[in-house]
């Protein structure tokens, strides 16, 4: 192997898995799936608090 | 791109010796995450868990009751994830599951698993802490009856699996009723046990009519195991044992004029098409193909006229309180 190749190798393994524009893509859409699902929890969970009141903490079995 | 050849020897979720490299960046679109979800039968769960939820008596705010039917939504979704990540290899071989996103390789066994376990979790969980614990724990125990004892262990294991993993699908309108009142009694037992005794006569028309299928899945669905003679008796059998359950609930009072004159006429024709099943032989499958098809009508009937008899001015009541 020459010098050149084994510096562009190098060069490679630091920059770690570089994604296709398509990985790029789905990786976002993920994301904001993900954000949208958390945001909306913290959304459900307050409303809730708000529901409930001060019986917030009670939880009949 | 299939990751399992067909034949003999598939167990368990694909980890080794699977032909996508466990390093490479997934493409997993959210789409395929929500088809991990299989939306078709959480709807059915939904519905049912819905019409659970609108008869039991009590009050409920209608943003608890919405987040009720959420979190039993997502209970459901994280329990067929579970269930696709561990079944990978038999919907591989299987023309029906063959293009779901796990055997696809568009999302990673471990992915499915991860996405389900965490959705499992915040399903629980949410539900435990702003609705009831005993709804939670209801569903907890649903999502582990789902995945650990009819997927891992039943399914591959005995000719028996959907009848008792038919248990799973019919927890839904239980813990609906639990959201509410906060405990159990009979009236949601009666739901319970519809859904339970419809179960099988709805699955082994439809194995029946796929059981080469199963057979080449090594899935020992009665007509593989039992075979179709066998099959057709059990199947009248359960039909025989469901239609007085699903008259049960007018007849003990918990159900008004219109579900009785329903559940009987829907009930009638139940037995009719289960017993020209029993008469059928093959290569003949048209009697298991209207079967199958009329035994997701009946469930569908039996609860919309329960959920617009009992459930609707209750539900109205509370949404306008």
């Amino acid at each position: 192997m020459s010098t050149g190749i084994a510096m562009d190798q190098d060069r490679k393994d630091d920059d770690g898995v570089v994604l296709t524009e398509a990985q790029r893509r789905a990786r976002r859409s993920r994301s904001i799936a993900i954000a949208l699902a958390l945001g909306a929890l913290v959304v459900l969970f307050y409303a809730m608090t708000l529901v409930k009141g001060p019986g917030v903490l009670v939880r009949p079995m | 791109m299939s990751l399992v050849s067909e034949g003999a020897g598939l167990r368990g979720p694909l980890t080794a010796g699977s032909d996508v490299a466990l390093d490479e960046p997934s493409l997993a679109s959210v789409g395929d995450y929500i088809a991990l979800l299989k939306p078709r039968v959480m709807s059915l769960v939904v519905f049912t868990a819905l019409t659970g939820l609108a008869v039991a008596p009590g009050t409920l705010h209608p943003l608890t009751a919405f987040t009720a039917l959420l979190c039993i939504a997502v209970g459901a979704g994280a329990s067929g994830a579970l269930n696709m990540w561990y079944d990978a290899d038999i919907d591989a071989v299987m023309t029906r599951t063959s293009r779901r996103p796990v055997p696809m390789g568009r999302v990673k066994p471990g992915e499915a698993l991860a996405f389900g376990l965490t959705l499992s979790g915040f399903a629980v969980a949410t539900l435990g802490l702003l609705v009831n614990w005993l709804a939670g724990a209801l569903l907890a125990f649903t999502i582990f009856f789902y995945v650990v004892i009819y997927t891992v262990w039943l399914k591959r294991a005995t000719p028996q699996n959907i009848v008792i993993g038919g248990a799973a699908g019919a927890f839904p309108p239980m813990i609906g009723w639990a959201s509410v009142t906060g405990s159990l009694s009979l009236e949601p037992i009666l739901l319970f046990l519809i859904i339970f005794f419809w179960t099988p006569p709805h699955f082994w028309a439809l194995a029946l009519y796929r059981a080469e299928d199963y057979a080449r899945a090594g899935v020992p669905m009665l007509p593989v195991a039992s075979g179709d003679m066998t099959t057709r008796r059990q199947i009248m059998l359960y039909t025989l044992i469901l239609v007085p359950l699903g008259i049960a609930p007018w007849a003990l009072g918990y159900a008004g004029l219109l579900y009785g004159i329903t559940s009987v006429a829907t009930g009638a024709i139940m037995l009719v098409l289960a017993w020209q099943v029993l008469r059928e032989r093959r290569p003949a499958e048209t009697a298991c193909r209207r079967l199958f098809a009329f035994s997701i009508l009946y469930l569908f009937l039996l609860f919309a006229v329960l959920l617009a008899e009992r459930g609707w001015g209750g539900l109205m009541a509370r949404l306008a309180a």
